[in-house]
């Protein structure tokens, strides 16, 4: 029998072959238990809690910045999986939720007061947190199409990747992402189907029929013979405009055309 | 400083900076960027698994504390690296206290086969007598073995490769006398490595030297 190579006659060589074995020990990973466990400790983790609301219970997850995750219906199980799935963070059931939190959730679900509910949207990519602020932008009982937010938040091209930005938002019905609607004025898709999309948005006051009968007629935009002003149809302006005095235009070009300019509120000059 | 060194000198000051201006949105960032490496420090350190992890997640807890009383300038001057080593290495020295030393030497198969024993090539070493899984769990109790003065020093330097500036920086300890410690430490493995194997491999069955492996 040989002494193995590292073993050999010289001193110093050897230490060099000792050397390099040690740091063959160095390569330990950490068990997967320890990152939760911290933050479990020091409460930095999420909790979870159940929520009525107008449009059914919902779990509503949160942490140190803010609510994490929302998912309406469904077991706690579920929710419980769901965003392990997506965070891979551990989570907790809380007792209730914190009543402050709770208030302020209760409003943001019924529209009512100045919604202040802070997000923690640090899993989600810059273009993407782009695409949730602005879908956040779109007020209760309105709808914008993917295009618009497209060109708002500068990336006129991507209308198909805010299409997918908004299927993975994490806090839907906090972050309305079901207040987008296709180009064409269809409701289009949603995470959870679009007959819930329906339900959400008749919910909050959208009249979902006039808006497909509108997208079936090809009618993108209502313009004012007063005020020479075109919105989308959701508008708040748009909805003052009396029916005696309401035109309907099929494109933006077509509004320009007649003399009409863009609503400075619901900005629909480049929409497609 | 190697490049490597210099990659994490960077992450850290960005890391530094994120918990001076964020200590609850930074502080997972530090889990995940320090777990494996404490856990690996943690696990020669105490020589199995249980300990280590008690170790390393204690060290968190308490490096969240400490830097949640630290102001803001002072979060951001932190040499995260060295500093969080501090932290495990005196918890782990404050466990041992009352406690019979070393498991390490006694317990191998705190290794075992579990994910955190990657196969690594480690060389040339085709002995059926003494193979590199045989080889690894011989040297981890050896170093488990070594007395703390030079155990520490060898498991910072060639364990998890810190330059010896950081080490003496770590330890409080003068940059000469940590060199002094490692090349001596390195030497009695070097020894009881050699002597075990002449046991292992039955050339001479000194049992007297085999002894002073474990008692010294």
């Amino acid at each position: 029998m040989t002494r193995p190579e590292f073993l050999g006659r010289d001193s110093r060589a050897r230490q060099g072959g000792v050397a390099r074995l040690l740091r063959d020990l160095g390569d330990a990973r950490a068990p997967g238990t320890i990152f939760p466990a911290v933050l479990e400790r020091l409460g930095l983790g999420d909790a979870y809690g159940r929520l009525d609301t107008p449009i059914g219970p919902v779990f509503v997850a949160y942490n140190a910045h803010g609510v994490s995750a929302v998912r309406p219906g469904g077991s706690a199980k579920e929710f419980e999986a769901a965003f392990r799935t997506r965070f891979g963070r551990p989570i907790r059931r809380a007792g209730g939720l914190p009543a402050a939190l709770a208030g302020r959730l209760g409003r943001a679900f019924r529209g009512t007061g100045r919604p202040s509910v802070h997000f923690d949207l640090r899993s989600v990519s810059e273009f993407e947190r782009a695409v949730l602020r602005k879908a956040l932008s779109i007020p209760r009982g309105e709808v914008r199409p993917y295009g618009w937010i497209a060109r708002e938040i500068g990336r006129p091209a991507a209308a198909r990747a805010v299409g997918t930005a908004l299927a993975r938002n994490p806090i839907p019905l906090l972050i309305p992402c079901h207040r987008v609607v296709r180009n064409d004025g269809r409701v289009g898709g949603y995470l959870f189907g679009p007959e819930f999309k329906r339900r959400v948005l008749a919910d909050e006051g959208v009249d979902v029929e006039a808006l497909e009968a509108r997208a079936h007629a090809g009618t993108q935009y209502y313009g004012s013979d007063t005020t020479r002003i075109y919105c989308f149809p959701t508008c708040r302006n748009a909805r003052r405009i009396s029916p005696a005095h309401r035109v309907s235009f099929r494109s933006a070009a077509e509004a320009r055309g007649a003399g009409y300019r863009p609503c400075a509120v619901c900005r629909p000059s480049l929409a497609s | 400083m190697g490049q490597v060194s210099r990659k994490i000198a960077a992450g850290d000051e960005s890391l530094a900076a994120g918990l001076a201006a964020d200590l609850n949105g930074s502080f997972e960032r530090l889990v995940l960027a320090y777990q494996d490496r404490l856990y690996g420090f943690a696990l020669r350190l105490a020589g199995n698994r249980q300990d280590a992890e008690d170790i390393t997640q204690d060290a968190f807890v308490r490096a969240y504390h400490a830097l949640q009383a630290y102001p803001a300038a002072r979060r951001r001057a932190l040499a995260v690296r060295p500093w969080l080593y501090r932290i495990a290495l005196n918890l782990s020295r404050n466990r041992r206290r009352g406690k019979r030393p070393p498991i390490a030497s006694l317990d191998p198969e705190g290794e075992g086969a579990g994910p955190d024993v990657p196969d690594v090539d480690v060389g040339r070493l085709p002995e059926p007598a003494f193979d590199r899984a045989e080889l690894r769990r011989a040297l981890a109790a050896l170093v488990g073995a070594l007395p703390p003065r030079y155990r520490v020093p060898v498991i910072l330097r060639h364990v998890q490769g810190i330059a010896y500036r950081e080490i003496a920086s770590i330890l409080g300890l003068p940059i000469g006398t940590v060199k002094g410690n490692v090349h001596r430490g390195l030497r009695l493995l070097e020894e009881d490595l050699a002597r075990q194997h002449d046991i292992t491999s039955g050339r001479r069955g000194d049992r007297a030297q085999a002894g002073r492996v474990m008692h010294r």
